[in-house]
């Protein structure tokens, strides 16, 4: 405490005129953000309505029995001995003409400017038959925690023999390759413990991340035990029966021993309140600044944001909210930004020992990012094993590094 | 003196004002997989902090498709000589 008042003292002249920073959102791009904006010397409020952080990679491997979900969640303490005032509260709305964040106490948060990283909500709307209450039967585990546990403890429950049925939207959602990695980790689940058993993963769309990569992979690990289900052979799934266990297709129903529907999906709430999402459900934003097109003075990083190319993943919300960061502390200062480039990398398990990646640049183009031509691209299709070992080694380690560089 | 040379000297005069300057682009987004605070038992070599003549060699030779690599040949194909400089020069600076 006395430390805390010292250094307080020393700096009397900063802190009379300190711009304010207002983070909402404390995952990967909200915390990041709010830790990178203390270190450039600005007042941080992190709001976060969570006390700890339950990371979303390696959720997969915690729904295969791989992994416990302990190991996923993550703290504040750092950013609090940092300097950053970290308010556990719900954000439920922001008055733009005032510059104020109202807690679900009433208080009100000044700043001078906001950054949301409210990262996405399951859409409840979107699918008829699925809302709140069927996915305690039929669990999205789209976010890691409660639903992650409910998954996995309805495939732990079936028997060998039974038929497990994912449900995968169509673009554009939180991590684009995670469906096919999640398909992935439980065939390979079921494949050592349950064999009898078969997995259907019934997808919106003809192509996807990585695709290549893990139908070969597929072919050779789980033949026989996971189908994949296009678009165009009726992978589309139009309505669910939470009651029956039953995903409904325009070609037929899918009756499910367990089954994983991941809905559609949107920028978290706090977003539509503020108003910085636009009829999509997402946020619009300029690529340089991250600075909304719909409402300034508010930035919009991670998941929630129209990012272009750039993907929906943690890899890209820590990228995103560095960038960020500089570029609100730029124009509180009243400089300009220069134009950033982005990177993204993304590891996918296939099995415990068998890793794929996806990899690219970004530079801003026009209100979205685009792909820096000749960068870029996955994991060679003929390689190895011993690759595959390595590949999945890293993607250990980066789960290792990035959760230590935000939180850590 | 030779192009590396003068790069070499240039960096050297350039890097102790870097550390807390703004970072070039591309440059914040490679502490998403190497850490800055060296991880002991990671696969991934810290970068942060090295020299930067290394880092612009280790660049150019993944770019090239000349040296052993997982992605970092893809993500070196999209930067130019003078950003792989740049963010050579940054990152040395760190740590």
């Amino acid at each position: 405490m006395a430390g805390a008042a010292a250094s307080a003292l020393v700096r009397p002249a900063l802190a009379q005129g300190r711009a304010k920073v207002v983070v909402v959102g404390g995952g990967f791009g909200g915390a990041t953000c709010a830790r990178a904006l203390r270190r450039a010397g600005l007042d941080v409020t992190l709001v976060e309505a969570e006390a700890t952080y339950m990371a979303c990679p390696f959720s997969n491997a915690v729904i295969a029995g791989l992994r416990g979900l302990e190991e996923l969640r993550f703290g504040y303490g750092a950013l609090r001995r940092e300097g950053v005032a970290v308010v556990h509260q719900a954000a439920v709305a922001v008055e733009v003409e005032s510059r104020r964040v109202v807690l679900a106490d009433g208080a009100g948060v000044p700043y001078d400017r906001l950054v949301l990283a409210p990262g996405i909500d399951l859409r409840f709307d979107a699918l008829p038959g699925y809302d709140a209450r069927g996915a305690e039967t039929l669990p999205h585990a789209w976010k890691a925690g409660a639903q992650t546990e409910l998954l996995r403890r309805q495939l732990d429950a079936m028997e060998d023999g039974g038929t497990v049925v994912v449900s995968v939207p169509a673009n554009p959602y939180r991590c684009p390759p995670g469906p096919y990695e999640r398909a992935s980790l439980i065939a390979h689940y079921l494949k050592t413990r349950k064999p009898r058993s078969k997995l259907i993963l019934l997808d919106s769309k003809d192509s996807f991340s990585k695709q290549r990569l893990f139908q070969a992979a597929w072919a050779s690990l789980y033949p026989g035990l996971l189908e994949h289900v296009p678009l165009s052979a009726g992978g589309a799934v139009t309505a669910v029966d939470a009651a029956e266990r039953t995903l409904s297709t325009d070609f037929g129903d899918h009756r499910a021993s367990v089954a994983n529907v991941i809905p559609p999906q949107q920028a978290g709430r706090i977003a539509r309140v503020a108003g910085v999402s636009d009829r999509s459900g997402w946020c619009p934003i300029d690529p340089v600044t991250f600075e909304s097109r719909l409402r300034p003075g508010i930035h919009v990083i991670g998941d929630a944001a129209i990012g272009g190319a750039i993907p929906k993943s943690a890899f890209a919300a820590n990228a995103e909210a560095k960038v960020c960061a500089e570029a609100v502390a730029g124009l509180l200062r009243d400089e300009a930004p220069a134009a950033p480039k982005l990177i993204n990398t993304c590891y996918s398990l296939v099995a415990p020992d068998y890793g794929i990646s996806i990899a690219g640049v970004y530079r801003p183009a026009g209100d979205l990012f685009a792909d820096v031509e000749g960068a870029g691209g996955t994991s060679p299709l003929d390689a190895p094993l011993s690759v595959r070992a390595l590949e999945a080694r890293y993607a250990e380690d980066w789960f290792r590094i990035i959760t230590a560089d935000v939180f850590g | 003196m030779s192009a590396a040379h003068f790069v070499l000297a240039a960096l050297a005069v350039a890097a102790p004002s870097m550390a807390g300057a703004a970072a070039p682009p591309g440059a914040s987004s490679c502490a998403g997989c190497h850490s800055e605070a060296g991880r002991p038992n990671v696969a991934i070599p810290p970068i942060h902090g090295q020299p930067a003549a290394e880092i612009i060699a280790a660049m150019r030779a993944y770019r090239a498709g000349e040296r052993p690599a997982s992605v970092m040949d893809r993500i070196a194909k999209g930067f130019s000589d003078e950003e792989i400089q740049a963010i050579a020069a940054w990152i040395s600076a760190q740590r």
